[in-house]
């Protein structure tokens, strides 16, 4: 199937038949658990997925139960990219053996944010420069969940995490978000992309467009984690929503290099007054509630500085001026 | 099922799982209920989507979406997100 004949609307996504089934044991409202049935529905055939340890492993996988209609692998923490590259490579001796039947199987690494900001950074570094023909998708619930909350090189500055705590120490994680797409954009790999779950069109056709790609793509989605953000299980897809209304988490992809806002960016570019406070997607997550209280005013502040920035270097990287 | 499983030594070394999940029912995790009024319901399936659980499913031959309470977590995401505000979540009483 091309991208074209599948128009990726809610009909195509309710009628095709889950990847990702029911019965898994992620918490009630689980981000990750939306973004990967739907991801799956994006797929164009024969598929397989890799998987690092971690929530998503975790809660599709409890023997003797597979949440998993599609043939999938799980190793270790750190292996996603290089399961991938094994996977890619073994398919392709295959193929040439005449063992394989399919024209084309797609495959699929899933990681969280520790698995690669982290500890998968090497495994999914070295698959990209050496080019493996696969989709990297990274789930970013901003810590290590599956664990008990530690924080990531994705976890954002300021958020409370069990080995980050809000209190008279520290306000919370000193450091920033490290910018993990713009590192991928570095490797010169064809295609990397953002997406948010709300913005579930435009996710669907990134991960498409990612699958379509020879060589490697890389897709960081955000995904809400109502446990670890202390948030509200109903408002996972409302916190995807305003992450990309308050510029904190924009939308845009990278073809062979070419950076370009995705439309929900865009249109805030181009009509900035559209842009959010980051109050409004602070607010109601425990692990920022600090920053409400009087002594959290400066790093509020300082929150709101860092994505201004950032939002504007992205801006200049896609040649969109303000 | 009456197959009974197998324990840690007669599986696959690789752990191979045997059952599907739909197999195992995550429906009495919930204390809210979403019930949906079929007036202000315009099919629009952005529930269907939305939903972590695949708990919401669209009968194409009826014309209508069908709630799955054996999956249900009662997270409440359908009600936040349903654009005509069609969905209310019920606090399930003992
Ligand atoms: C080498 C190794 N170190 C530590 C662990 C323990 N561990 C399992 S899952 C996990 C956290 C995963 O975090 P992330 O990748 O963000 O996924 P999430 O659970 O948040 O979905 C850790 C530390 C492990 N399994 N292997
Ligand atoms: S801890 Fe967060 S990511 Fe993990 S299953 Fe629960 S809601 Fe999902
Ligand atoms: S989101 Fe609301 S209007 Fe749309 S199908 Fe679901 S219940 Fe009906
Ligand atoms: S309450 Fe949550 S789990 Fe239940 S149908 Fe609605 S979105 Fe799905
Ligand atoms: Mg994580």
């Amino acid at each position: 199937m091309a991208t074209e004949e599948w128009k990726f609307t809610t009909k195509d996504i309710a009628e095709k038949p889950d990847l990702f089934l029911s019965g898994h044991r992620a918490c009630a409202g689980c981000g990750p658990a939306t973004v990967l049935r739907m991801i799956m529905k994006a797929t164009r055939g024969p598929t397989i997925v890799t998987e690092a340890t971690g929530c998503m492993e975790v809660v599709s996988s409890i023997y003797p139960y597979t949440s998993w209609a599609v043939p999938w692998l799980h190793t270790a923490f750190e292996t996603a990219a290089a399961n991938a590259s094994g996977i890619e490579a073994a398919l392709k001796i295959l193929k040439k053996k005449g063992k394989v039947k399919y024209e084309h199987v797609d495959v699929i690494a899933l990681a969280g944010d520790g698995g690669t900001y982290d500890i998968g950074i090497q495994a999914l570094s070295g698959a990209v420069e050496r080019g493996h023909d696969f989709l990297f998708v990274l789930y970013d619930n901003e810590a290590y969940m599956n664990t008990g909350i530690q924080r990531s090189g994705g976890t954002p500055h300021g958020a409370a995490t069990t080995t980050s705590p809000a209190g008279t120490v520290i306000p919370g994680k000193l450091e920033y978000k490290k910018p993990i797409a713009e590192i991928m954009v570095a490797h010169e790999m064809p295609y990397v992309a953002t997406a948010s779950p709300y913005y579930w069109r435009d996710m669907l056709t990134k991960v498409r467009k990612g699958l379509e790609v020879e060589g490697p793509a890389f897709l960081h989605v955000f995904a809400p984690c109502p446990r670890g953000w202390r948030s509200d299980p109903a408002k996972s897809i409302e916190y995807s929503k305003l992450a990309v209304e308050t510029c904190v988490f924009p939308l845009w992809e990278s073809i062979n290099g070419q950076c370009q806002l995705s439309t929900p960016s865009k249109l805030i570019a181009l009509a900035p007054q559209k842009k959010k406070l980051v109050t409004e997607y602070l607010k109601g997550q425990g692990r920022f509630s600090h920053m409400f209280k009087p002594q959290g005013r400066k790093l509020l502040e300082e929150v709101q500085r860092v994505t201004d920035e950032r939002w504007q270097r992205l801006l200049s990287k896609c040649g969109m001026k303000q | 099922m009456t197959v009974k499983d197998k324990g840690w030594k007669e599986i696959a070394p690789a752990g191979v799982c045997s059952k599907a999940s739909t197999d195992f029912l995550t429906g009495d995790w919930k204390t809210y209920t979403p019930l949906r009024d079929p007036v202000k319901c315009t099919r629009c399936l952005l529930c269907v989507a939305f939903c972590p659980d695949g708990a919401i499913h669209w009968r194409p031959e009826k014309g209508d979406i069908e709630f799955d309470t054996r999956y249900c977590k009662g997270c409440g995401i359908c009600a936040n997100e349903c654009p005509t505000k069609a969905i209310t979540m019920k606090f399930e009483q003992e």
